[in-house]
């Protein structure tokens, strides 16, 4: 939100004049015929994407020639003057093409060529979601004509179809830039900037995979990371330490997390010394006051001492109560 | 060409006799009514006069309220947050029961409240697109705070059985408001007539301006005022009185309410002129009976003509209409009013609503016709709905991958 968002009701103002004018005019608005193939000795593949009851449908017929060239491309489309401008971009592109080459063209190929600026998009970001149909079509119609699964027309996941970001890209844009929002992701990737279906379940369309999930992973991953590292670090330093700074440490631990609930319960505690060996650090200790002799000394609490330690300092640490 | 203006649910033009009226108000009259000096009594006759038209427009007695708002979002948030504090936060209620077809200022105020914590029944439209007075009496409970029930609707035109619903939130002793945008200029609103407490209005559906709206409030009932202020409106809704607006508004109710059998039946015939002309179109439906809508509406829903395309086309011709709800015309969603009717789902993306006025003329209707005959045909033509040579076999559209 800010001051360009203040007025609605400029949605076609945002179609370029290329989108206007194709769905004034689709140049390749119709159909092809068995007849016509039959005659021209080339193979006819009509394929559908969409539904009325979906907003969109898209019925793509293409000619294709003994050498897998697209001779002939028309469409029949159910939708709106984006959906149609799309539509008669996407069938122009693949004219010339072979089957293979066309499976190439994307979304954003289609959008591109509808704009009158190269700089400026040629349509407004809720309507990218049209063209993405047209995109979707000639994957079904290729699938027919070469007689394999749509699914392996896709070398990745793509989690955002308008803007065609992957999956993969996105789990390195979080981490590298160290994201915390969906909004910081579509301002880096653009992804989940259009019709926002890919942003969390209940948008427009159903999705496989949501950018709400897809963040909440990679910052649970990354923490998880963070905390490796941090613990791996300790670790290290402690190990590294002269005897004084050990003991320093430790009483720190000590000071910090411990001391205040002997405290608590009217006792407390000293360090006698400390001996390493190669598998361990001995920590001697004393305990005062009411702890002295009491029941969980040798116990729970002995346990939660060396626990802290163990978790806060090195992981070998003995403690033994003398 | 002249353009065409087919979109009178959404806004209306100001009747150049109300805005003769309004004009003194701006730099002539333009005492702040709260003086006391003249500067500010000398607008009072003209208030006064706008509030007379205003209770005679709907038979409002002299015991009730019609206090001026800002439009008719704020009458409804007022309603609905009022309620909210007065009967829930500080009553021992906690429902409200709604429709699902109200607009977007009854629907986003209910989820709010859903958010803080109050329970919302939304009732579903009947197959013809209204709520029956037995539906609502079986969905009110002892913790029923109000009933808040549309009395037109904007999309279909649809007329709700207000009477009933009254009589049985009387018997219920359930506070009722009613949304009467719609209603008011365009159907007999007779507040003698039927049991309602509250009633929202607003100016620019009635050829009055923007930004003026009213809430009606019977035997000025208690609610807490949503803006607080300086104690106008006898402190019910402070802010500076919007003089020129009221007074326009009182003008343009009294123009739309006198003589409105009349007015209303001579745009019932235009309506049914265009109307009946655009069903002989082949696989066209209009939603709901001609005698229960407005007189001045219709949605008609044209197979394989996908409704943004229509409009586009339209516009070219110089003609404005809209989808549905103005406020919804940039979102992709399909229809509410369509799909609460349960509608088949595909008429839901094939609505257009054409609402008229009475400045509407008989030539523009014909026009419209015209027109509407001209963009059904390029768009079928391109339609993948009238598409004649079918997919290659595995090559149908398997699946829906859009939700709505
Ligand atoms: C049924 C209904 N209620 C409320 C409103 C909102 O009115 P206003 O524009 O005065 O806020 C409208 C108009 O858009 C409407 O049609």
């Amino acid at each position: 939100m800010a001051k360009n968002d203040l007025m609605g009701g400029s949605l076609w103002d945002e179609y370029s004049d290329i989108v206007a004018d194709r769905m004034n005019n689709p140049r390749h608005q119709g159909e092809i015929t068995e007849e016509e193939c039959n005659k021209n000795g080339t193979k006819l593949i009509v394929a559908d994407f969409g539904a009325e009851s979906c907003g969109d449908a898209v019925r793509l017929f293409w000619e294709v020639d003994s050498s897998d060239v697209i001779k002939r491309a028309k469409f029949k489309s159910f939708g709106c003057g984006t959906a149609i401008a799309s539509s008669d971009m996407m069938v122009e592109l693949c004219v010339g093409k072979t089957v293979k080459q066309a499976v190439k063209i994307t979304n954003i190929d289609v959008e591109k060529a509808l704009r009158d600026d190269p700089e400026i998009p040629a349509v407004p970001p809720q309507k990218m979601h049209c063209s993405v149909m047209a995109y979707d079509v000639i994957k079904k119609a290729a699938s027919l004509y070469l007689g394999v699964d749509e699914e392996s027309f896709e070398e990745e996941i793509i989690v955002c179809e308008c803007a065609r970001v992957s999956l993969k890209t996105l789990q390195e844009v979080i981490k590298i830039n160290d994201l915390k929002s969906v909004e910081e992701i579509t301002d880096y990737t653009k992804a989940g900037g259009f019709c926002k279906s890919c942003i969390k379940p209940g948008g427009h369309e159903d999705r496989e995979w949501y950018l709400v999930d897809i963040l909440a992973d990679v910052r649970r991953e990354m923490d998880e990371e963070k905390m490796k590292n941090a613990a791996d670090a300790v670790d290290g330093d402690f190990k590294t330490m002269t005897i004084v700074q050990k003991i320093k440490a430790i009483d720190a631990v000590i000071d910090e997390s411990i001391r205040q609930f002997l405290i608590m319960d009217g006792g407390d505690m000293e360090i006698i010394d400390i001996k390493e060996s190669d598998e361990y650090i001995d920590v001697y200790i004393r305990y005062l006051g009411a702890c002295n002799g009491c029941a969980s000394s040798s116990t729970g609490t002995l346990y939660s001492i060396e626990s802290t330690l163990r978790e806060k300092l090195a992981t070998n640490i003995r403690v033994l109560p003398i | 060409m002249n353009n065409i203006y087919m979109d009178n649910n959404a806004t209306t033009m100001v009747d150049p006799l109300v805005l003769e009226e309004m004009m003194p108000y701006f730099s002539e009259q333009f005492g702040n009514p709260n003086s006391i000096h003249k500067f500010g009594t000398s607008t009072h006759p003209a208030i006064a006069k706008a509030i007379d038209r205003m209770y005679s427009a709907i038979n409002a007695g002299d015991n009730d309220d019609i206090i001026f708002t800002s439009c008719a979002t704020e009458s409804n948030n007022w309603v609905l947050k009022s309620i909210w504090v007065d009967k829930i936060l500080n009553g021992d209620k906690n429902h409200i029961v709604t429709t699902e077809v109200e607009h977007p200022s009854i629907l986003s105020t209910c989820k709010f409240l859903e958010d803080q914590g109050v329970k919302v029944t939304y009732l579903p439209v009947n197959e013809k697109g209204i709520v029956e007075a037995h539906t609502v009496k079986n969905f009110i409970t002892d913790k029923t705070a109000l009933v808040s029930i549309m009395w037109a609707n904007n999309e279909t035109g649809m007329i709700f059985p207000i009477e009933e619903i009254g009589e049985v939130c009387q018997t219920k002793g359930v506070l009722f408001h009613s949304d009467g945008v719609q209603a008011v200029g365009k159907i007999p609103v007779d507040l003698q007539q039927v049991n309602v407490d509250f009633v929202s209005m607003s100016a620019h559906k009635f050829h009055g301006p923007k930004g003026i709206g009213a809430l009606y409030i019977k035997n000025s009932e208690k609610l807490t005022p949503l803006l607080h202020g300086g104690e106008h409106m006898g402190g019910r809704r402070s802010g500076t009185l919007n003089v020129p607006a009221i007074v326009g508004m009182g003008k343009a109710v009294e123009l739309a309410t006198t003589n409105l059998d009349e007015t209303m039946s001579k745009i019932a015939k235009l309506r049914d002129r265009l109307e009946d002309a655009l069903l002989k179109l082949p696989d066209t439906v209009v939603v709901g009976d001609k005698n229960e809508r407005t007189p001045n509406t219709f949605l008609i829903s044209v197979r394989g003509v996908e409704g943004e395309s229509m409009l586009w086309d339209l516009n070219n011709d110089l003609i404005g209409a809209s989808t549905g709800s103005a406020c919804a015309s940039e979102d992709l969603e399909a229809n509410g009013a369509m799909i609460a009717i349960g509608a088949d789902v595909e008429l839901a993306h094939t609505g257009i609503r054409l609402s008229l006025s009475r400045f509407t003329t008989e030539q523009e209707v014909d026009q419209v016709i015209a027109a509407f005959n001209k963009a059904t045909v390029r768009l079928r033509s391109i339609s993948s709905s009238y598409a004649k040579v079918q997919p290659t076999k595995g090559g149908e559209a398997t699946e829906c991958a859009i939700a709505h």
